[in-house]
């Protein structure tokens, strides 16, 4: 038993080992070849899925199975034998392919039927038809042996090296055609119709991307199956977008993305025979999803959170700080607030609170946050004390509160109750760039320090 | 080795033949646009009538009219956009792509998703794309014409800015910087104005004011009714007919906009008013 088991681990170690090692030619080959498919698919995907044509490739290569199935019968009937042969079935699953998407188009064309709707329908007619052929095919007497079933599922550790030369051939090609486009693709799916006004023929176009992924897609059947080649397109650039706001950045991620999940789909699929390589790709790629979903830089939703919180922080502390130096004006005069005198009076817990509509909860926090970051110093009676550099930053936050009322008092037609509420709206939505800029011009029209406040304070706690 | 001679394909083709408007001579410069007769139709239901309108080289053309009057449509008909059921459009004489080049144009804000994942800069030089050629990248050349063009509308420190970060009037204005980027002669644009803040609006009349005093012709979708006087020397008012063109003092009347509108603003009356009041001009 225990040897067994041994014995088990020894050959799966083996296994793994082989197939890291590359020391397979036809795992070398694979690797090469499927890596490529991912790389050309990324890149593919990106302009496809800014095209918004995602769902097409996977109406493509469902539509592929009765032309698989029609190849394989007819090359039997015509010479016994030669149905296996990989290119004669491409070239069946090529034309089928094509029929579902010229049908998709025909129908929208010719129908008031929906993109959506017509995707739907021509996906389960061609798939129907695919599997009854199928039926057909596993009844012949070479159809079972025939691995079409491969076709659906996937299995890229069983690919003859030949298939995979073909396979890695073509991907190379698309990939090269995909950079040398770059420009005309990207600005039809951007924007089309100025596209078609400087000239561009905007159907060729849409055809050349729409060739490119239906080939990307049926070199894929083999390796990763037609239920799950559309992932190759699809998976890499979304994840992608999550990092970047760059077309160039992001297409080059996708197909790193694609790239990296091909090769640990085939090199995981080596090591343990019994997955299934497509599936094995696909959740790769689909843990790379996962990863750039949460933790992407632009768009991800964490960073984003993040700056959310970071937002509101900067507001609250802005806020409170305001507040403090707002019930100590009137006690230490106009023109006496410096910031050492600031820092000498105590300031009560539950005026400061009444200064604005603060939820108790979040004025907690922000009180507590102020005192970690030593804007403010608490003291063991219940209040607080500026410190000197909060002292700094009340008065950087007051003046500059104070610059924009008057700015919309003089310069626009704003209610004067409304200032306040104006002025805070500015300062938390313009970014901390527009806002310095905006801040040098209005300081020069006025006075150094900080000018009195335009409207009496009590209101703003009303407000 | 065996050198293949060059083929200039521009050069093996014959010249375009030389479209005269009617009743212009050789020596008059040629009209930017000419529409002759444009009925132009959707699912069989026409939007456009019998179009006829020849535009004056190197002024400001607003075209006016209530909404699915088929403004839009006229743009779109001219630049080869969507098919006429009848009728010609002759820029510069000649048929619009053979004058590509010489024609910019500025497509509704609305029409694309700002969410694409380009820069303000990757937009404008799309303008310049015909001209840099297949295959290429964008060499430094162009980038710094893009930026010019951003500089020339206030966008230059925007220019590495994606543009789902643009405010709609930032947005606009790199809009107009890309057509700006083609150098055209003729610029057409749709609703520049719409939705669009009072910096921007100023920046755009700006532009629009330097575009025709270096001889360009510039015919602008328009929605603002009380600017029309203020920005445009010529006016087309436009409902699926053309009730009237020519200059703004002559054209743009209470009479010819009730005709427009079917008498349907209440604005009319107010502007009927201040027609009436002696202009001091």
């Amino acid at each position: 038993m225990s040897a067994a088991s041994l014995l088990a681990v020894d050959s799966l170690w083996e296994l793994f080992s082989r197939a890291i090692s590359l020391r397979d030619y036809n795992t070398r080959v694979v690797l090469g070849g499927t890596t490529m498919l991912g790389i050309s698919g990324g890149l593919v995907g990106t302009f496809l899925v800014l095209r918004k044509r995602a769902l097409a490739a996977d109406v493509v290569s469902h539509a592929a199975l009765p032309g698989i199935a029609v190849a394989f019968l007819l090359a039997e009937r015509l010479a016994p034998g030669s149905g296996r042969s990989t290119s004669v079935l491409l070239c069946g699953a090529f034309v089928s392919g094509l029929l579902g998407m010229a049908m998709t188009l025909a129908i929208r064309r010719w129908t008031r039927i929906k993109e959506d709707a017509a995707l739907a329908i021509v996906l389960g007619l061609f798939f129907g038809l695919g599997m009854a052929l199928f039926t057909v095919v596993q009844r012949t007497k070479t159809g079972n042996a025939a691995g079409l079933s491969h076709f659906i599922f996937g299995k890229a550790a069983s690919m003859v090296a030949s298939d995979v030369w073909l396979i890695g051939v073509v991907s190379v090609v698309i990939a090269l055609l995909c950079c040398g486009v770059f420009k005309e693709l990207s600005l039809l799916c951007f924007d089309e119709e100025f596209a078609a006004a400087r000239g561009y023929r905007t159907v060729l176009l849409d055809w050349l991307l729409t060739l490119m992924a239906v080939t990307v897609t049926l070199i894929g059947l083999q390796s990763v199956g037609l239920l799950l080649v559309v992932a190759l397109l699809l998976i890499p650039p979304t994840a992608a977008r999550f990092w970047t706001n760059d077309l160039k950045v992001m297409s080059w991620l996708a197909a790193v993305i694609g790239g990296v999940s091909c090769a640990g789909g085939v090199v995981l699929s080596a090591a343990f025979p019994r997955l299934a390589a497509g599936a094995v790709i696909v959740l790769t790629g689909a843990g790379l999803f996962v990863v750039s979903l949460v933790l992407g830089k632009e768009r991800g939703l964490w960073p984003r959170w993040q700056s959310q919180r970071q937002f509101e922080r900067r507001i609250g502390r802005s806020d409170l700080l305001r507040a403090c130096y707002e019930l100590l004006e009137p006690i230490l005069g106009p023109d006496q607030t410096t910031q050492e005198s600031l820092t000498k009076y105590e300031i009560d817990n539950l005026e400061l609170l009444s200064m604005r509509q603060w939820p108790a909860g979040r004025f907690q926090s922000m009180v507590s946050s102020a005192v970690r970051e030593s804007l403010l110093d608490a003291n063991f009676t219940g209040g607080y004390r500026l410190t000197l550099r909060g002292a700094a930053e009340s008065r950087d936050a007051v003046r500059r509160h104070r610059l924009w009322e008057i700015y919309l008092l003089t310069q626009t037609d704003l209610d004067p109750r409304l200032v306040d509420r104006g002025a805070d709206g500015i300062e938390h939505v313009l970014d901390p760039q527009q806002l310095a800029d905006l801040e040098r011009q209005l300081a020069t029209h006025l006075p150094e320090g900080i000018p009195p406040s335009p409207h009496p304070i009590a209101s703003a706690a009303i407000n | 080795m065996n050198e293949s001679p060059v083929i200039d394909h521009e050069a093996m083709q014959e010249p375009p033949t030389r479209l005269v408007a009617v009743g212009a001579t050789e020596a008059e410069p040629v009209s930017p646009l000419l529409i002759e007769d444009v009925t132009v139709a959707y699912h069989h239901r026409p939007v456009l009538w019998n179009i006829d309108y020849q535009a004056p080289s190197g002024k400001l053309i607003a075209i006016v009219g209530p909404n699915g009057s088929g403004k839009t449509t006229l743009i779109k008909a001219t630049l080869d956009l969507v098919p006429r059921a009848a009728g010609q459009v002759l820029i510069f004489g000649e048929p619009y792509r053979q004058q590509r080049h010489r024609v910019g144009y500025v497509p509704q804000r609305t029409s694309v998703d700002w969410d694409f994942p380009v820069s303000a800069l990757d937009v404008v030089a799309m303008g310049m794309y015909r001209k840099i050629g297949w295959l290429r990248p964008v060499s430094r050349k162009y980038r710094d014409a893009a930026k010019q063009a951003l500089d020339r509308v206030g966008m230059v420190d925007f220019a590495s800015r994606q543009i789902n970060q643009l405010s709609g009037g930032q947005q606009q204005r790199v809009f107009l910087a890309r057509a700006l980027a083609q150098n055209a002669d003729l610029y057409f644009m749709d609703e520049p104005f719409a939705g669009v803040d009072a910096a921007t609006e100023r920046a755009i009349v700006d532009i629009l004011r330097q575009l025709r005093e270096s001889g360009k012709t510039v015919i602008a979708v328009h929605h603002d009714l009380q600017t029309v006087h203020e920005y445009f020397d010529e006016v087309v008012l436009l409902n699926m007919r053309l009730i009237a063109a020519g200059p703004t003092a002559d054209v743009f009347t209470p009479d010819n906009l009730r005709k427009t509108y079917g008498g349907k603003l209440a604005l009319l009356d107010q502007l009927g008013e201040k027609m009436a009041q002696p202009r001091s001009r």
